[in-house]
């Protein structure tokens, strides 16, 4: 069946974009929660530097990302070497890198929506817990984290859309690999690029939009289902 | 016994708290006008404000000493916090909530979960979300799951505050039943007379930070300048006169109950207590004529002989007299205008008959049962 609906060559694109837009967004789960937890409620030096900085690839031409991605992660860039030579982990012109790419692409996005969801939280839940008995940690666990779950779910699928569709800062770092980095818009720039291409690049493009629309749909069910389970119908306020 | 000692300063902006108190077993109220501190002094009890300087200790185990350096964090302390707004958690069910501090604290709350259940009435509200309780419904969640976090210190703010009249209502024969059932030290806070006087066996009366007060409830809130600070100027509907009772006989056939304490005998409606128990009256001012001879024919009921001890302006048009019981147990207020001070030629040290009726007193009456020890 998926034979006859797309083409080896569009299905390994399809697989690459998903698997690079998921990790991306998965890996930067963690770094986002940090950074989004320490600008909502933290004050310390240096935490407009940290906005801005994590707010850089928003507004820096992806191009300029990618290049700086591979300064510092390619075989011979600082990170890049150290995670080579202890690791093992080779991220230039592989999925890894797209992968990488992707994460810092969508990291703004993540972290402005776990931002405004740690700024809704009702710190006053937050002191009830702590006379229950459950420690600063315990109480981010089982009371902020569930809380701001319908943000963060928002904040992960629109990374992961971000990464699906990301071109400046991929090919910049990983280059154009058939089968290795080769994601959907890549494959769609390539096909462009080719005589003849025009139908091969129709097909890519509808692909694209139906992932993109079926991610962001998926967001907004989902987040409004959590939302009307933790705070009732009455106050389907987006978070 | 002094179970709880709180000393402690603390600044922020122009307000400066600096209080001092003890409380022993019991309920004890902190009351004061909004403003005054009484959460501030709450939330330091509880280890979610950091005093400048200070020194708290519940049972012996300290919990801040700033000299040594010494701060328990909030939920090492064992204290149940009952917040103005009920605080409960959006993303867990009625019997979740409930059971979050259970989880935490652990081995055995003071009284099992389902007698906290049925006290609080909540066995219909397990498997319900929070937001689809009413505010009363909620509060008595949020003291539910205070309780059952196995507290050695019930802290409440304002439990009643958020409430119209009608969930007053509601809460208050579950705080009552509350104090009734647990040995556990109570402190609370209030700006309502009527609270205090139901459910306090003692009193803390704070004002812009400082501790003018303390004491046992009547002792304290039957002092002028302390109901006129409370009440203000303009509440002489509330000024009045509270007395701790006991319950001296039931009379069913006239469906009334004999009073007596203080040196003298008060017929109010049938109270639902058995015979010996202490009840709390509180006697609006208003609601007590003054006579200057024995009256005699009359339906009142109620009548106490004394003297004026005191001769008080009120208001525009009022002179609020204190009369000392002839037998001496008590000074009972009563509210009259100027001009039948003037006409009667009220005066201190005038024999005078203060007159009460029994419905006056259904009207204005909080009865509990105050606390076994002390």
């Amino acid at each position: 069946m998926q034979d006859t609906l797309l083409t080896p060559a569009e299905a390994e694109a399809l697989w690459l974009s998903f698997k690079t837009g998921a990790v991306g967004a998965l890996i930067s789960l963690p770094f986002g929660l940090l950074t989004a937890w320490a600008l909502s409620r933290k004050n310390f030096p240096g935490k407009f530097a940290l906005d801005l900085l994590v707010h850089m690839p928003l507004v820096m031409p992806p191009v300029v990302t990618g290049y700086l991605l591979l300064l510092a992660f390619g075989s011979r860039g600082p990170v890049g070497a150290w995670l080579e030579e202890n690791l093992g982990i080779t991220l230039a012109f592989n999925w890894k890198g797209a992968a990488l790419a992707a994460a810092i692409m969508g990291f703004p996005l993540l972290v402005r929506a776990l931002r405004l969801s740690f700024d809704a939280v009702d710190r006053k839940l937050e002191q009830a817990a702590r006379t229950l008995g459950a420690t600063p940690w315990d109480v981010f666990r089982s009371v902020t984290l569930p809380i701001i779950m319908p943000g963060l779910i928002t904040g992960l699928l629109l990374a992961f859309a971000r990464g699906l569709g990301e071109f400046g800062a991929t090919i910049t770092f990983v280059a154009n690999i058939p089968g290795e980095t080769q994601t959907l818009p890549i494959a769609l720039y390539s096909a462009l690029q080719s005589p003849g291409g025009e139908i091969r690049a129709l097909r890519l493009l509808i692909l694209s939009i139906v992932l993109a629309l079926g991610a962001l749909a998926a967001s907004e069910i989902f987040a409004a289902r959590m939302r009307r389970r933790i705070f009732g119908p009455e106050k389907e306020g987006r978070t | 016994m002094t179970i709880l000692s709180v000393e402690l300063t603390q600044r922020r902006g122009a307000f400066s708290l600096d209080v001092g108190f003890e409380a022993t077993r019991g309920v004890t109220g902190i009351i004061g006008r909004s403003g005054a501190g009484k959460t501030m002094t709450l939330q330091a009890i509880a280890g979610l404000g950091h005093p400048d300087t200070g020194h708290i200790s519940l049972g012996g185990e300290i919990f801040l000493d700033t000299e040594r350096n010494i701060f328990v964090p909030p939920e090492k302390r064992h204290i149940g916090y009952v917040f103005q707004e009920a605080r409960l958690f959006p993303h867990l069910t009625v019997m979740r909530n409930l059971e979050y501090g259970l989880r935490r604290r652990g081995p055995e709350p003071p009284i099992p979960r389902d007698e906290v259940i049925g006290l609080l009435d909540l066995r219909h509200l397990l498997e319900r979300q929070p937001h689809g309780l009413s505010g009363g419904e909620a509060q008595r969640v949020a003291i539910g799951r205070a309780l059952l976090s196995a507290p050695r210190l019930l802290l409440m703010d304002e439990p009643l505050a958020s409430l119209d009249i009608g969930r007053r209502r509601e809460i208050m024969p579950f705080l009552e039943a509350l104090h009734e059932r647990l040995a556990l030290p109570i402190v609370f806070v209030s700006h309502n007379m009527e609270e205090v006087v139901r459910l306090a066996d003692r009193v803390v009366v704070v004002e812009r930070g400082r501790v003018v007060a303390s004491g046992g409830v009547a002792d304290v809130l039957n002092r002028i300048d302390i109901q006129n600070l409370i009440l203000g100027e303009a509440d002489d509907d509330s000024i009045g006169t509270i007395l701790d009772m006991r319950i001296e006989t039931h009379d069913d056939d006239e469906s009334l109950t004999e009073l007596s304490g203080a040196g003298f005998r008060l017929f109010v409606p049938r109270l639902p207590r058995p015979q010996g128990a202490p009840v709390r009256l509180r006697l609006r001012a208003r609601d007590v004529t003054i006579a200057t001879e024995a009256p005699r024919g009359l339906s009142v009921q109620n009548v106490i002989e004394g003297e004026i001890e005191t001769l008080d302006k009120a208001g525009k048009s009022d002179v609020d007299v204190g009369i000392r019981t002839r037998e001496g147990g008590a000074t009972i207020r009563a509210l009259v205008t100027s001009r039948a001070a003037r006409l009667l030629k009220l005066e201190t040290g005038m024999p005078v008959w203060a007159l009460i009726k029994t419905v006056a007193i259904a009207g204005s009456t909080g009865s509990r049962q105050t606390a076994e020890s002390d």
